[in-house]
């Protein structure tokens, strides 16, 4: 099993958390983050005093999928999430040894 | 503001009623000043911010029942520096009346209205300094500087009696209506020394500082334009026509400079800001504050247009020279106090207000911009030294400044062991409008469990 995790930008979260469902994905995990790329911050202006604001709002999604699926789900979420201009976010997987369903102790791949 | 103590007690009732009215609109001033500046301080400083504001309405009441009238509006001793001890405990103001025959007031009306222009003359002084003073200190300080600063200045500016009245006012016969010695020169100079004493905060010009919620500035800023009314209307101290040029006037200049500021952002910045079009309409406030009386509605505009554009350059003068004057109170209401006392050198006519005088462009000659030069400096001076000198005083011996943990983990918890916004027991809810900065506040409230278990119900 794979854990994949996105940063992404916070109004393609609908599109992502839509696309998911559609390739079939059942549960997903989303938290506020916030960061910097390439893109860097934005600045800000008060009372003519300049502001760098370097940390940009994120949505991180959280999924965890079987092996099979995982190249699959990234590609979903690059199509979904993508705008195409800079700060689009990153996507990577990482191997996951053990899920366990904490309602009926499951494990591996029924737990999903 | 005539003022002339006469024994007769009979007094006018419409004059009266609208002198009351202005000291209630003034009053809402302070609690409008908290929000203003409330919102343009951290979160985690915004109750501490508000807070000194509140202190001042009830410190400076007490104050000014006991001893402050009566060194502000007491029988004048020391040609005209300070008001004497006559009045102590408002002794003798029950049946006494002020102003001319015909329009005259109850001098308690007259006292109350006046109680509320020292409230918030000494509020507008926790902008200079926010984020980093200890309330023990603030308490000390503002009593201080109520008695040895606000006190003495405004009777210079604001008693009048026949000659022997305060030496700005009565005697060198400088123009200033509503108080732009007193309360705006006067809080500019003061806040200077109070922010050279205190120094800067954490992090200043390193870390960001952004306003944490334009919309309470928003609200403070309109609130404290609907008080301003009361603070330049009032100042008539009657209610005739001369009242309505001077309301007309406050609208007048407020309106303009809120355009001037954001005029100046779009051009020199790119955008006009709400924290500008707000601080805008206060400079402006601010210009015409000594200037409302005096010129006509015309003037007024070209007050307002000078006051928000040199504001809105002025608030950056604190970067060149290295003083954290946080919320720009040197920047707004002592410069736009300076913008409106030297306008009326120019702007001023009789036709306006004959108690007033002629300025330069209406061939008054500049004899009236000399005298508002010797008032606007001679306030500005005395106000730098002795608040640097009381702050100082304070601050070795109860101490001002608060320590850099205090200060690190926000006022609010270590001042009152508060927090202003508590959303841990609001759901997430959707993610729709993700939109927090980055910068969340060290030392908020967190999830914490009860310390102490709220008591058992029957157990009382």
């Amino acid at each position: 099993m794979k854990l994949v995790t996105a940063v992404i930008k916070p109004f393609k979260l609908d599109d992502v958390k839509n696309a998911l469902e559609a390739y079939g994905i059942n549960g997903l995990t989303v938290s506020e983050a916030s960061g910097y790329g390439r893109q860097r911050g934005h600045t800000e202006v008060y009372r003519g005093a300049e502001y760098t604001v370097d940390l940009v709002p994120k949505v991180r999604v959280e999924v965890l999928v079987d092996d099979d699926d995982a190249e699959s789900v990234v590609d979903v979420i690059i199509k979904s999430a993508q705008t195409g201009r800079i700060g689009d976010g990153k996507v990577w997987m990482i191997p996951v040894d053990s899920v366990a369903r904490v309602r009926t102790g499951e494990r591996g791949h029924d737990a999903l | 503001m005539n003022l002339q103590l006469v024994g007769v007690a009979t007094v006018s009732p419409g004059d009266t009623a609208w002198v009351l009215m202005s000291a209630a609109l003034v009053l809402l001033m302070t609690p409008a000043l908290a929000l203003f500046y409330g919102g343009m301080v951290r979160a985690k400083n915004v109750l501490n911010m508000i807070m000194m504001s509140f202190l001042c309405m009830g410190l400076i009441t007490v104050i000014w029942v006991i001893y402050g009238y009566s060194l502000t509006f007491g029988t004048d001793v020391g040609g005209g520096v300070l008001g004497g001890l006559n009045y102590l405990g408002l002794e003798g103001t029950l049946d006494a009346v002020v102003g001319p025959e015909g329009s005259q007031i109850p001098m308690l009306a007259f006292s109350v209205f006046q109680l509320t222009f020292a409230i918030i003359t000494a509020s507008l002084l926790s902008g200079a300094v926010a984020d980093r003073v200890k309330f023990g200190g603030w308490v000390f300080f503002i009593g201080l500087w109520a008695t040895f600063v606000y006190f003495p200045i405004a009777h210079w500016a604001f008693f009048f009696d026949g000659g022997n009245g305060g030496w700005i006012a009565d005697r060198l016969h400088a123009l200033d209506f509503a108080g732009g010695t007193a309360v705006e020169i006067n809080s500019g100079a003061s806040a200077l020394a109070l922010a050279l004493v205190v120094g800067k905060r954490m992090g200043w010009r390193r870390d960001p500082m952004r306003p944490h919620s334009l919309p309470l500035v928003l609200l403070g800023a309109g609130l404290l334009w609907f008080g301003w009314f009361g603070f330049n209307a009032g100042s008539a101290l009657a209610s005739g026509q001369l009242t309505a040029t001077v309301f007309m006037n406050t609208q007048v200049a407020t309106a303009t400079a809120a355009l001037s500021w954001i005029l100046v952002e779009k051009i020199r910045d790119g955008k006009p800001t709400t924290l500008g079009v707000a601080s805008g309409a206060v400079a402006g406030a601010v210009a015409i504050t000594p200037a409302c009386g005096f010129v006509t509605p015309m003037g007024a505009l070209v007050v307002g247009a000078a006051g928000g554009a040199i504001c809105s350059l002025a608030v950056g003068l604190k970067y060149r020279f290295g003083y954290d004057d946080s919320l720009d109170v040197v920047g707004v209401h002592g410069v736009g106090g300076l913008v409106g006392m030297i306008s009326i050198g120019f702007l001023a006519t009789v036709s306006v207000n004959s108690a007033g005088a002629d300025g330069l462009f209406y061939g008054g000659g500049a004899g009236l911009l000399g005298r508002q030069l010797i008032a606007s400096g001679a306030t500005l001076a005395y106000a730098l030294i002795v608040t640097a000198i009381l702050a100082f005083i304070v601050e070795k011996t109860v101490g001002l400044r608060t320590s850099p943990e205090h200060e690190y983990a926000g006022l609010d918890i270590s001042e009152h062991a508060e927090s202003a916004y508590d959303f841990t027991g609001s759901s997430a809810g959707a993610f729709a409008g993700v939109g927090h900065g980055g910068f969340g506040h060290a030392g908020g409230p967190g999830s914490g469990t009860l310390a102490t278990p709220p008591p058992t119900e029957g157990n009382s």
